[in-house]
């Protein structure tokens, strides 16, 4: 048998839309970290002078080193915007939800 | 050359998430003079502790105390001690000499450690804390089986705990006697006590202390180390880069990708040990019960991710400028040959970067730090283990949830003493041994044996007892299977001329068939158990999406 408390969030509309936004959320974010990374590393594998050459024009430093840093820098922010949607509009959301649930 | 950068690469790959130490190299340790400045900081380090242990002793009265310190670690503390779990000294020691070793191959391994932390917090991070408690085989029994399912996790966790006790307590015994110059078995012994009064005496409250501590010397030491040896080069990485390419043996290479990562399979598979071992290890997952709620364990991660992110940039660009710094200087090489043999080993770049720009209290600051780490990630092992113990198989397979909450503290306690007796032994007995297969050995488990179940259990309705018991199973045989095959164990420790394997990395094949076998077995499970097992997904679901009948925090 399940329990009311979680048949009734169930029956919320604001649980489906809670689900959805914070899941697609979740995937897109997941995919753009795991797509900026596998690209990296297969760019790494198959086509290693593109991350050879030189940021500026007869410079040492490759392009890779930024790109690398790039790549650290901006799976962090993305962590921020998750926990921005989630902590905030989710997280408010899911306080209606569990209030409702104990009706 | 070739193979002693490969031997660096896999160990820094495979020990990036928490143990040690690079092994490799240390085996071949010598022990050195004895260094009081470096003694000196260690033991204030531990005085430290020692203080905060026993004040956390006050505050240690219930199991919620002792196994997720009251649920009562706020997001930013949990943030700090997460990094301190994952910043071990083989991300210091390890990640550095790599990127000294091999310039650009070193930095991409280096991103490789980061990605995990955003895929657990986007994926993992709420439903870990939203349903488990104390262990991840609360999660996993959620709705399966408890004595069954319990019993393989627990069994899972402590198998992990233990092969990375002993990679720790190897690495404990080598560092010590390369940087404070005292006695291998001293050190072992030294590190098991120290952390069974960490965790008997302080429990949660004080191991995470201990690990935010740590994890502000090392990230300050770090920094402090990064502006010293920035301040050499006009604070310009371009410098840098360039006075690197003329040093190293391989010079402009070193600026791009080189023969490390070049075949994609062991890259893939080395990338999914990492980023899904990372996040099946007990003692990472147990960080998440001991915040209130998700909303703190999401704040955790993100801090987290924030700390880890730098640090790894900051291991990277100290790398690059040992190479100049280090690598030129005759000072830090066997018998004074520039391009021979480090003086310590492999692992050192970073300790004789730091005694260049700091001399002798730098470079003790630097070994105190290394060795405060190894400290504190064995008290979160041991921590995670005795919980397996005490709270998974005592408490609710024995006593089948009629132990008391002192009789289940009591068995913690013995269990964290039993594990630091364990610790120490087998530190002792593999002190000769190359660890690296062990450590490939745990990161294949956790992947191929925690993982699948775990996030099946959370996304996976159709998921039960019979497929997770056959799937854990079939992917603890082949992750054990693929790593006494490969280059770790049957060439280097058996001595056969060429593996049965010819990837490092079990993840990619392990974590796949225990995925497939676990589904089949799901599928073709139609008994009565099963559907019941199906149909309590949906409260489940509820439950890890909103939080409703999670554990709460203690009250007090």
């Amino acid at each position: 048998m399940s329990d009311p408390v979680y048949q009734r969030v169930r029956a919320n509309p604001k649980f489906q839309q809670l689900v959805a936004r914070r899941g697609r959320l979740a995937l897109v974010l997941s995919l753009i970290v795991l797509g900026a990374y596998y690209a990296l590393m297969m760019v790494v594998a198959f086509a290693p002078d593109l991350l050879r050459s030189p940021v500026a024009e007869g410079g040492a430093l490759s392009i890779g080193f930024p790109i690398a840093a790039v790549v650290i820098v901006v799976s962090w922010l993305l962590t921020g915007v998750y926990s921005y949607f989630a902590n905030g509009e989710f997280e408010d959301l899911n306080n209606q939800i569990v209030a409702e649930s104990r009706k | 050359m070739s193979i002693r950068i490969l031997a660096a690469a896999l160990t820094a790959a495979l020990l990036a998430a928490g143990p040690a130490i690079a092994a490799g190299d240390m085996g071949a340790a010598d022990k050195q003079a004895i260094n009081p400045t470096a003694i000196a900081m260690f033991v204030a380090f531990v005085g430290l502790t020692l203080g905060i242990t026993y004040w956390a002793a006050k505050r240690t009265r219930s199991a919620s105390d002792f196994y997720t310190a009251g649920g009562g670690i706020s997001g930013f503390q949990n943030g700090l001690a997460i990094a301190g779990d994952y910043m071990s000294a083989a991300t210091l020691l390890g990640l550095s000499s790599l990127v000294y070793a091999t310039g650009f191959d070193g930095v991409a391994y280096t991103v490789s450690f980061f990605v995990g932390w955003p895929i657990i917090l986007f994926l993992m991070a709420e439903r870990l804390r939203n349903l488990g408690r104390y262990t991840f085989a609360d999660i996993a029994s959620y709705r399966l089986d408890q004595s069954s399912v319990r019993t393989f996790a627990a069994l899972g966790s402590l198998t992990v705990v233990i092969c990375y006790l002993i990679v720790q307590m190897v690495g404990a015994g080598q560092l010590i006697k390369l940087l404070f110059g005292l006695d291998y078995a001293v050190a072992v012994v030294l590190v098991g006590v120290l952390m069974v009064i960490y965790v008997t005496f302080g429990g949660m409250i004080a191991t995470t202390w201990v690990q935010i501590i740590k994890a502000c010397l090392m990230l300050g030491g770090g920094l402090l180390l990064l502006v010293l040896t920035l301040s050499q080069f006009g604070f310009s990485l371009e410098a840098i880069a360039a006075k690197a390419i003329e040093t190293h043996k391989a010079g402009p290479k070193i600026m791009g990708p080189g023969s490390l990562l070049a075949d994609p399979v062991s890259t893939v598979s080395m990338s999914l040990g990492l980023v899904f071992g990372t996040a099946a290890l007990p003692h990472i997952m147990m960080r998440f019960f001991t915040v209130p709620n998700a909303k703190e364990a999401r704040k955790s991660v993100f801090v987290a991710s924030g700390l880890i992110g730098m640090f790894f940039l900051v291991v990277a660009v100290l790398g690059m400028a040992a190479i100049s710094i280090v690598g030129a200087n005759p000072q830090y090489f066997e018998g004074g040959v520039v391009g021979g043999k480090l003086l310590g080993g492999g692992n050192m770049p970073i300790m004789h970067l730091a005694h260049a720009m700091g001399g002798d209290v730098l470079l003790g600051f630097m070994s105190a730090v290394a060795f405060a780490t190894i400290l504190a990630v064995v008290a979160g092992l041991a921590l995670a283990g005795a919980s397996a113990i005490a709270h998974d198989l005592y408490a609710r397979i024995i006593r089948k949830g009629q132990a008391t909450e002192a009789e289940e503290m009591r068995v913690s306690k013995l269990s964290s003493l039993a594990l630091g007796v364990v610790g120490v032994i087998l530190g002792i007995v593999f002190e000769k041994q190359n660890v690296a297969f062990l450590v490939g050995l745990t990161f294949g488990i956790a992947a191929s044996v925690n993982f699948p179940v775990l996030i099946l259990s959370m996304y996976w309705k159709g998921l039960t007892t019979r497929g997770a018991l056959w799937g854990g199973f079939s992917g603890l045989v082949s992750a054990v299977a693929l790593v006494v095959l490969s280059k770790t164990v049957w060439v280097a420790v058996l001595g056969y001329a060429t593996p049965v394997f010819p990837y490092e990395h079990p993840a990619l094949f392990s974590m796949s068939l225990a995925f497939i076998v676990t589904i089949l077995v799901s599928k073709l499970d139609n008994s009565q158990r099963a559907r019941a097992e199906i149909a309590a997904y949906d409260d489940q679901y509820v439950r890890s999406q909103t939080g409703i009948g999670a554990a709460a925090a203690s009250s007090h």
